[in-house]
């Protein structure tokens, strides 16, 4: 038998630099109460969030994932041509196919990487990260570049009351490179499919082709409404809350990270209640820094660890060489959970 | 061994005050979580997992909101502890 040559990769990987992008347009939480009976305050105490962003038309997924890119290749300091790989999660970019991320490459600069899309909701990030890692210790990229961008504006529905306030729009980006020291930790990660219902889209776009039109769901005019993200909240929250404390509990230990150790932990921007009750469920100590981005991004899926991440670093509240657990869980439900050193 | 009415309602008092600041002599069968105690429909579920743990019960999802008050939620752990 013939014999195959191996690949070789690097010993270990690491994020090696971080960039975010957030729209222009800052919507407080005042335009979201045009279309829903509700108060600032009660949006305040039930989400932490005072307002978040919204894209434009010309702030596509394309557009923000090359801003963000931008900057993390520089923050990284290499050349757009190194890059092998390009991953973008996201759940909301219209178009099926090809896969956003070979425009994006090609946007950027980057020559002919491998490039492709993910779905795996708030979870994307993580599992992107994963992937990536991966790649480069298996040897098939030297330098990934992986993304997580989203426009859940077009995918919320302003007129229900529960999840009108809740999304965001945004790029995050990191690239991650090889290294001679381990800077990311094993990644716990999984799915629960038997809970696939509490978070979804409200109707799957062929319904609009091939369905009953008279089954879709109609607005308050009477037009038939765009599909939505849904969710039960309370069984969100109990599964946010309770079982994702365990899984990043579980990614520390993976890691031989003790709550001591850590510097910083930069949870998925769901909902500031689901922060402050994992914070508390984890029993981090005083001297842990957590990410709050929600209260000004609301939450923006596979962005949002990167969003925050870019933003504690951007305003020293965090610094390069920190050691950050992160943890995303979303629609799926998915999880994935991993300890980093900050780029 | 089963905890008794009382000390269900001592211990949700308990938990209650831990969640929402609520004193615990405020805290009787008859009053609602929502309406009465301030306890909104997310405190709400870190008060079921917190008598989950103290009583040993399971409360799924389905079920919480049929536990209005206080007594609603004696009378399930009641009925369902281990």
């Amino acid at each position: 038998m013939a014999k195959i040559k191996p690949s070789k990769g690097a010993p270990y990987a690491r994020i090696l630099g971080v960039g975010g992008y957030r729209p222009t347009r800052v919507v407080p939480n005042e335009v979201i109460l045009e279309k829903i009976d509700s108060s600032d305050e009660w949006i305040r105490s039930r989400s932490g969030i005072a307002t978040r962003h919204w894209a434009s038309p010309e702030e596509t997924v394309t557009a923000m994932s090359v801003e963000a890119s931008g900057k993390a290749i520089a923050d990284a300091g290499i050349d757009p041509g190194q890059i092998g790989a390009v991953i973008v999660s996201t759940v909301s970019h219209f178009k099926q196919t090809p896969a956003v991320a070979t425009e994006i490459a090609d946007k950027i600069g980057s020559g002919k990487p491998a490039a492709f899309d993910i779905s795996a909701g708030c979870a994307g990030f993580g599992y992107g990260l994963t992937l990536a890692k991966g790649m480069i210790v298996e040897g098939s990229a030297e330098y990934v570049l992986v993304i997580g961008v989203e426009r859940l504006s077009d995918l919320t529905d302003l007129e229900d009351r529960a999840t009108a306030f809740l999304f965001g729009d945004g790029a995050g980006a990191v690239v991650v490179g090889p290294s001679d020291e381990p800077h990311i930790g094993p990644t716990v990660w999984g799915s629960e499919g038997d809970k696939s219902e509490t978070i979804k889209q409200t109707v799957p776009w062929n319904e609009f082709h091939v369905g009953d039109v008279s089954k879709l769901p109609l607005d308050t005019q009477g037009e038939i409404k765009f599909p939505a993200i849904t969710q039960e909240g309370q069984a969100v929250f109990r599964w946010a809350v309770f079982e994702m404390a365990k899984v990043a509990q579980q990614a520390l230990d993976a890691a031989g990270i003790s709550a001591e150790d850590l510097d910083v932990f930069i949870p998925h921007q769901a909902n500031m209640r689901i922060i402050d009750s994992m914070v508390k469920t984890l029993k981090l100590p005083e001297h842990v820094t957590v990410a709050r981005d929600v209260e000004t991004t609301g939450n923006t899926s596979a962005a949002s660890i990167p969003l925050a991440m870019e933003r504690l670093l951007a305003t020293g509240k965090a610094k390069s060489g920190d050691t950050a657990l992160i943890i995303g869980f979303g629609a799926g439900l998915v999880f994935a959970a991993t300890v980093v050193t900050l780029p | 061994m089963a905890a008794t009415q009382e000390e269900i309602v001592a211990g949700l008092a308990e938990i209650v005050n831990e969640i929402a600041g609520i004193p615990v002599e405020d805290v009787a069968t008859e009053k609602s979580f929502t309406d009465d105690l301030d306890v909104d429909s997310l405190s709400m579920v870190e008060v079921v997992v917190a008598a989950e743990e103290r009583f040993d019960v399971k409360i799924p999802d389905e079920d919480v909101k049929n536990l209005k008050t206080v007594g609603d939620a004696t009378d399930y752990i009641l009925k369902h502890q281990a």
